[in-house]
C-alpha cells in the first residue's frame, strides 16, 4: 500500500516506537527563537543539562523584538547568544542579519525535502512548502530537541487538500488559504498533515506555497506539505549544486518524497479556486472569513505589511502594483517589515522601498514586530488594522484592536482607500 | 504520581485560544513564576472574571472544543501550573497544546460533549476527581457523576515518567 510524504519522513526518522501510535523521530533542524528558546536554555541549565546534541542541526535567530525594546526582551536576545557562542551554533542570526525565522531559515537553504523540522514556534509548519515534515512544539519538546535531537509524534493522519482551477488576477495563496481554513474550520485539520496538491499548488512559487503551508496551524494543521519539484529544487539549488550532477537529478531525487497515487487519506477535498475573490477575515478567529466586498467600506486605522505570511519579496512586489504613485489614506499609518535582510535588499534594488515611502509607509527592519503585538506598530483600544499577518486572535496586535487578516495587495488596496475594499478595482 | 483535580472551573466555549491563555506581552518573563497574575486575562467569556474567587480556587478547567489553539507557547501550561491547575478537560484540544499539557506531565482529559454537558449541569460548585489507573474522572455537584475515559498510551506514560524531558533523558 502507498504511503504518504509523512508517513515516508517518518518512516526515514524512527528513533523508538514506544507505542503503535506514538513514534519518536531524529530531528534534522532544531530552530530557535528569543521568545520560546531563553526559557528551555536557562531550564536546561538549572537541570545541570546545559548541552547540545549538535550545534550544525541548530538555528537560531532574534526575530520577534529586534533590536530589543526593553531589559527583558534584551535580556532573551542575551540569553539566546550567548548560549549560541557558548556551544558554537553558527547558524545564529543577530541585528543587522536577522529576520521572521520563517522566511529566514528558507532563504539560508536549511530546510530541505525529507527533513525533520521542529521548532518553538506554532507557524513552523510553514516549512513544510519544501516537502519537509515541519511542527511547531512545546519548550519541554524543544528542550527534548536541543539535548537529543529527538521530539515525539502520534502518527499522523494526512488530508488531501486538491487545489484546482485558475486563480484569477488579484486573488493569491492568502486568499486561497484563508478559504478553505473557512471550509475547514479552525479544528477542522487537528492532528493531520495537510497535503497542498493539485495544479495551482505546482504552478505557486515558493513563497506562495510558504503562505499556503504558514496558515496550515489555523485550520489546527501539524504541518501544511507541498511536494518538493522543479520550483523546489530551484530555489534550493545555490544549495544543494554540489549534491547532483544537474536540476534534473535533483527534482528525479525530490520524487522519492512525494505522497504515493495509492496513499491513504483520512479525507480529501478539492477546491475549485476558479470563481474565488480576495478573502479577509472579520472577527477574533481565522476561520472567520468573508468575500472582500462584503467588508467593503470598514474603517481601518493601520495597515501592518510583513511577517512570515507575507513580508516576503513576492508580496512587497504585488503590495506595490498598488500604491505606486498613490499615497496613504489621511487618517491610516502604514507600517512595512520586510521578513528578511534579503528581503529588504531587494525591495531596495527593484526600487520597492521607495514606493512604498514615497505612499507615506514607515520601513522597519525585519521582525515580527506588530504581528504578535509586541512592539512596532501595536494598536490602541478600539482601532483597526488591515494586515497580512496570519493571526487575528483578541488582543493578538494590541489589547482592545481588531486585525482584519488579507492578503498583501487587500493590505495595499486598504492603506490608500483608508478602508477595506476590492483590490481588484485599483489594477489596471 | 500527582494527584489531579478538585474545584473546577467552567469556561463554557469552544476554540479557547493561547492568546487568550497568556497574551504574548507576557512571553518576555523569564519565569513560570511571573506569569501567575496574567491566567486567562484576555479571556472573551461573557460573566467570565479573570480575577475571580472561583478561578483562584479551581484546580481543574472544564472546556468545549479546540481547547488552547494558536500559539505553541507553553506559557499557556505553565500559567495554569503555576495556579495550581493541573487537569483540564475539554472535548478536544489543540495538537500543541495537548502535547505540552503531557510533556509536562501534567492532564489533558477529552470527554464527549454530553459528557461535558452533563459536568455543567452540576451547578457552579463542582469537584473533580481523576483516578488515572482505572480511567475515570468523577464529578461532584448537585449530584455525583462518573465517566470512562481514554488516554493515549504514550501519555500516560509522560505523566507517569513526571515529563516529557525526565522521559527522554533516561530514555534517549
Ligand atoms: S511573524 Fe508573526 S506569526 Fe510569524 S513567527 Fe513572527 S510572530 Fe509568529
Amino acid at each position: 500500500m502507498g504511503k504518504t510524504i509523512a508517513q515516508k519522513i517518518f518512516d526515514a526518522h524512527v528513533r523508538d516506537t514506544p507505542t503503535p501510535e506514538n513514534v519518536v523521530l531524529d530531528i534534522d533542524v532544531v530552530m530557535c527563537h528569543e521568545i520560546t528558546t531563553p526559557i528551555a536554555i536557562t531550564d536546561l541549565e538549572a537541570r545541570g543539562m546545559d548541552r547540545v546534541f549538535d550545534p550544525t542541526k541548530i538555528k537560531a535567530v532574534v526575530d520577534h523584538v529586534t533590536p530589543s525594546k526593553d531589559s527583558k526582551t534584551a535580556l532573551q536576545a542575551k540569553v539566546l547568544r550567548d548560549w549560541a557562542r557558548r556551544h558554537g551554533i553558527k547558524d545564529f542570526f543577530d541585528v543587522g542579519a536577522n529576520g521572521v525565522c520563517h522566511a529566514l531559515f528558507p532563504e539560508k537553504g536549511f530546510i530541505r525535502p525529507g527533513y525533520t523540522v521542529i521548532m518553538g514556534d506554532s507557524h513552523t509548519c510553514t516549512h513544510g512548502a519544501f516537502g519537509a515534515f515541519a511542527a511547531g512544539i512545546g519548550t519541554t519538546d524543544l528542550e527534548v530537541g536541543i539535548l537529543k535531537g529527538v521530539c515525539t509524534f502520534r502518527r499522523p493522519e494526512t488530508m488531501r487538500v486538491n487545489i484546482v482551477g485558475q486563480l484569477p488576477v488579484g486573488v493569491y495563496a492568502k486568499d486561497v488559504i484563508l478559504k478553505i481554513i473557512k471550509d475547514l474550520t479552525v479544528n477542522g485539520a487537528t492532528d493531520k498533515v495537510m497535503d497542498f496538491v493539485g495544479p495551482v499548488v505546482d504552478g505557486m512559487s515558493m513563497e506562495s506555497r510558504m503562505t499556503l503551508c504558514n496558515m496550515a496551524i489555523e485550520a489546527g494543521g501539524t504541518c501544511g506539505i507541498c511536494m518538493p519539484d522543479r520550483v523546489t529544487a530551484e530555489y534550493l539549488w545555490p544549495f544543494i549544486s554540489d549534491d547532483y550532477v544537474n536540476l534534473e537529478a535533483a527534482v528525479e531525487d525530490f520524487k522519492k518524497w512525494h505522497s504515493d497515487p495509492d496513499a491513504t487519506y483520512s479525507s480529501e477535498i478539492t477546491f475549485d479556486v476558479s470563481g474565488l475573490v480576495p478573502q479577509v477575515t472579520y472577527g477574533f478567529k481565522p476561520d472567520e472569513v468573508k468575500d472582500v466586498t462584503e467588508m467593503e467600506g470598514t474603517l481601518i486605522d493601520q495597515v501592518y505589511i510583513g511577517s512570515c505570511t507575507n513580508g516576503r519579496i513576492e508580496d512587497l512586489r504585488e503590495a506595490a502594483k498598488i500604491l505606486k504613485n498613490r499615497k496613504l489614506a489621511a487618517h491610516v499609518r502604514g507600517i512595512l517589515a520586510p521578513a528578511t535582510p534579503k528581503v529588504y535588499d531587494l525591495a531596495l534594488a527593484e526600487g520597492i522601498i521607495k514606493i512604498f515611502m514615497d505612499c507615506g509607509f514607515c520601513v522597519t527592519n525585519p521582525t515580527c514586530g506588530a504581528c504578535l503585538g509586541m512592539s512596532n506598530g501595536v494598536l490602541a483600544e478600539g482601532e483597526v488594522c488591515a494586515s497580512t499577518t496570519n493571526r487575528n486572535f483578541n488582543g493578538r496586535m494590541g489589547k482592545g484592536g481588531m486585525v482584519h487578516l488579507m492578503s498583501p495587495l487587500s493590505a495595499a488596496a486598504a492603506a490608500v482607500a483608508g478602508k477595506i475594499t476590492d483590490p481588484r478595482l485599483f489594477l489596471d | 504520581m500527582k494527584e489531579f483535580g478538585g474545584p473546577a472551573i467552567v469556561l463554557d466555549r469552544n476554540d479557547i485560544n493561547t492568546d487568550e491563555i497568556i497574551p504574548a506581552k507576557y512571553l518576555t518573563e523569564s519565569s513560570k513564576a511571573a506569569l501567575k497574575p496574567y491566567i486567562l486575562e484576555d479571556l472573551n467569556l461573557a460573566g467570565f472574571d479573570p480575577h475571580g474567587e472561583s478561578l483562584r480556587t479551581a484546580r481543574a478547567i472544564v472546556t468545549r472544543k479546540n481547547f488552547g489553539c494558536g500559539s505553541s507557547r507553553e506559557h499557556a501550561v505553565w500559567v495554569f501550573e503555576v495556579n495550581n491547575i493541573n487537569l483540564v478537560i475539554g472535548e478536544s484540544f489543540a495538537r500543541i497544546f495537548r502535547q505540552n499539557m503531557f510533556n509536562c506531565g501534567m492532564l489533558a482529559i477529552e470527554l464527549p460533549g454530553s459528557d461535558i454537558d452533563t459536568i455543567i449541569s452540576l451547578g457552579n460548585k463542582v469537584e473533580i476527581a481523576v483516578d488515572l489507573e482505572k480511567g475515570t474522572v468523577v464529578a461532584r455537584g448537585a449530584k455525583e457523576v462518573s465517566f470512562a475515559f481514554q488516554l493515549n498510551p504514550f501519555d500516560l506514560e509522560l505523566v507517569k515518567a513526571g515529563g516529557w524531558l525526565a522521559y527522554a533523558d533516561k530514555n534517549y
